[in-house]
């Protein structure tokens, strides 16, 4: 039966070493299992302290209010919106991977989906932050949801971008979740049935929820996972088009674009991608999974980075062409004085992302960069820095200098609670992710066994050697009768 | 509940268990479950389980969400209050096919969710017997169930016969009861039968 289910020597394999069921099992445990390192007391520790200074933040803008923060007229969305939306961009690669390449059927996402589909969770959760706090009065956050209050009742605005918004974060957030929690029950039965100490006995038999394994609810579980991937792909497209809708459907030069769904989409699983490959190139490293996230695997990856970078910069492009194709003044006010003009106040920020998400990724067509952990690592920030700063281009540049030259804004400039509160999402990020990698199985368990002998390295050894044999060696060799 | 007599045995590979599912059931012997480690496909089709309707479900609560989500912004927007922005007509649908997306992705994926957790009768606190704790781990484990007619050491002889390990008589609940894996005391017991 093994034997039958044949994949093309072409293919390399997706988990190395020699790896039966049980050999899985123990590799991707024993970090979970293990006493935390000093490493990880130490990254840990750092992040809760990120943490604490963001809450410090966050408390001065509520007591003094936003005017902590520099906005101004004619900014009034800065660091905050830029960070909201690089945060939603980053999530958008574990839901990528989990859904979308598991409907194209793509075996590599097994070894990495856990860990991108976490780290989305986070993303979302710090993404969720800044609009909160940027209301202002945040005891009132509640108002943007449709409930029935005293005031008429009076209905949010069904027709507004930043109520969809709500609508896309909120669902995504929530979807995200159940999926990855839906497939994470499996693997938490394992730990619960590998337990030893008395607590994890507990722990992980609450989160599994009672899994036994039975064929009837993995049937279930199957189904369960194809329809929240079918679900989840729309959804993930969704999101970002919704988030480039806050700008979109307005009448700002600059952000009146109608290229900006595809292009912000694109963006978003080019920053995802980075950030998963940041967080992974140091994850296997230190639990010891090169095994299952293979070089191979980050290879894939940086693949990924270089198409969505060019989709990037071609947009980018677009846009340039499509303002003085307009012959509108405004729309070449805002992009050729506003951006391209490296003289203008924000010039700069333009050169920063060209530079980090057009042309860099580009080294990414030579195999050996692509295999390369230390490039890789380093491409990955670049790449971040790259996509921050392509939000504040687009937030930044586009309002500051607005149609009437008198109300010009002063420059820019965060105050320490803005940098502060953006610092304090990085915390709650890594916290939960060190959190994570230190209670849950970072890589999909059952879902690594079930490719283990289509795409493990011994057993596509096997098949080598099958390969060579002829029809009657086969035969002689492994065939059974199925008749008896 | 109900403690059930149970003969079980353990395989280690795929190409023994299917063959071995097929012959049991050839053979006459009720397979209470098969217990696997991850998913294998087409097991289901071989033990005879039927197609799952959870897709069904998931279809009939994204409707529901789409109908929600259109119904109640019509009635909010057109009837209850109506809101003039920029003169745009009331009811403007084309400004809620995101939310109307959005909600009826929600509505499936939750209702999905649940219905699967009440399908398989899984939730926190909940326990379960669990016939081998490898099962989870490298082995797939077969439960033969004992009814009247069974001759115990017929069946043993039987799984040995196919290939099966490690072959066992047991006595275990069939349901489930509210308690933590850490200790052994039931809060509280399904009294029906306990769905499969």
């Amino acid at each position: 039966m093994a034997l039958l289910r044949y994949e093309s020597q072409v293919r390399p394999a997706l988990v190395e070493g020699d790896k039966d069921y049980h050999q899985v099992t123990e590799d991707i445990c024993r970090p979970v299992e293990a006493k935390p390192s000093r490493l990880w007391w130490i990254g840990f520790l750092i992040s809760v302290a990120m943490l604490g200074f963001g809450i410090l933040s966050v408390t001065m803008e509520v007591i003094y209010g936003t005017g902590q923060w520099n906005l101004n007229r004619t900014i009034g969305w800065g660091w905050d919106i830029t960070n909201f939306v690089w945060w939603v961009g980053i999530g958008h690669a574990g839901t990528l991977i989990s859904a979308i390449l598991l409907l194209f059927r793509q075996g590599w996402r097994t070894g990495v989906n856990r860990a991108a589909e976490a780290m989305t969770i986070f993303a979302v959760m710090c993404a969720g932050q800044f609009p909160i706090w940027h209301m202002g009065r945040v005891w009132n956050a509640f108002f943007v949801l449709p409930y029935p209050n005293t005031r008429g009742p009076l209905w949010v605005n069904f027709n507004s971008p930043l109520l969809w918004d709500v609508f896309a974060i909120s669902t995504y957030f929530t979807v995200s979740l159940l999926f990855w929690y839906s497939g994470l029950i499996p693997d938490l039965a394992t730990l619960r049935d590998r337990a030893k100490k008395k607590w994890r006995k507990m722990f992980y038999g609450v989160a599994a929820f009672g899994w036994t394994g039975s064929t009837k609810h993995w049937q279930r579980h199957e189904a369960l996972s194809l329809v929240l991937a079918g679900l989840a792909t729309p959804l993930v497209l969704s999101v970002h088009t919704i988030v480039s809708f806050d700008f979109a459907t307005s009448v700002v030069p600059g952000w009146h674009t109608t290229i900006f769904p595809p292009y912000f989409v694109a963006g978003a699983i080019f920053s995802g991608f980075a950030m998963v490959q940041t967080l992974l190139v140091v994850t296997r490293k230190v639990l010891g999974l090169q095994e299952y996230i293979t070089i191979e695997h980050i290879e894939v990856m940086n693949k990924v980075i270089v198409l969505t970078g060019s989709i990037v910069g071609i947009a980018y492009l677009t846009e340039l062409f499509m303002a003085w194709y307009s012959a509108v003044d405004y729309e070449n006010f805002a992009f050729f004085q506003n951006r391209v003009n490296l003289n203008s106040p924000y010039g700069w920020a333009y050169y920063i992302m060209m530079g980090c998400n057009v042309l860099s990724p580009q080294i990414f067509w030579f195999r050996k960069m692509r295999r390369n952990l230390f490039v890789t690592f380093f491409m990955s920030i670049l790449v971040n820095v790259g996509m921050w700063f392509e939000r504040f281009v687009i937030i930044v540049t586009s309002v500051y200098r607005d149609y009437l030259p008198s109300s010009w804004s002063t420059y820019y400039t965060p105050t320490v609670w803005e940098v502060g509160f953006y610092m304090g999402t990085f915390g709650l990020f890594f916290t939960c992710y060190f959190l994570f990698s230190k209670f849950f199985p970072v890589i999909a368990i059952a879902e690594i066994k079930h490719i283990l002998k289509r795409s493990g390295e011994n057993y596509k050894e096997k098949m080598t050697e099958v390969e060579r044999e002829s029809t009657d060696e086969f035969v002689e060799k492994h065939g059974h009768d199925h008749g008896a | 509940m109900a403690v059930k007599k149970f003969v079980t045995g353990s395989f280690y590979d795929e190409a023994v268990l299917f063959p071995a599912v097929k012959k049991t059931r050839r053979a006459g012997y009720k397979i209470h479950d098969v217990f696997t480690p991850f998913p294998i496909h087409g097991l289901d089709k071989a033990m005879g389980l039927r197609d799952t309707s959870l897709h069904t479900a998931g279809f009939v609560y994204a409707i529901t969400g789409t109908a929600t989500a259109v119904g109640f912004i019509t009635w909010a927007l057109t009837v209850d209050w109506q809101l003039n922005f920029g003169g745009k007509p009331f009811f403007a649908l084309p400004a809620w096919i995101p939310i109307t997306f959005e909600l009826t992705v929600l509505f499936a994926s939750i209702g999905m969710v649940l219905t699967f957790c009440y399908l398989c009768q899984l939730a926190p606190f909940v326990r379960k017997d669990h016939f081998n704790p490898r099962s989870t781990d490298d082995t797939f484990v077969m439960a033969l169930e004992c009814t009247d007619k069974t001759n115990d050491e017929e069946a043993i002889t039987f799984l040995k016969s196919i290939g099966a390990t490690d072959v066992q008589v047991q006595y275990k609940e069939t349901g489930w009861w509210l308690g933590r894996y850490d200790k052994e005391t039931k809060r509280f017991e399904r009294k029906e039968e306990a769905v499969h």
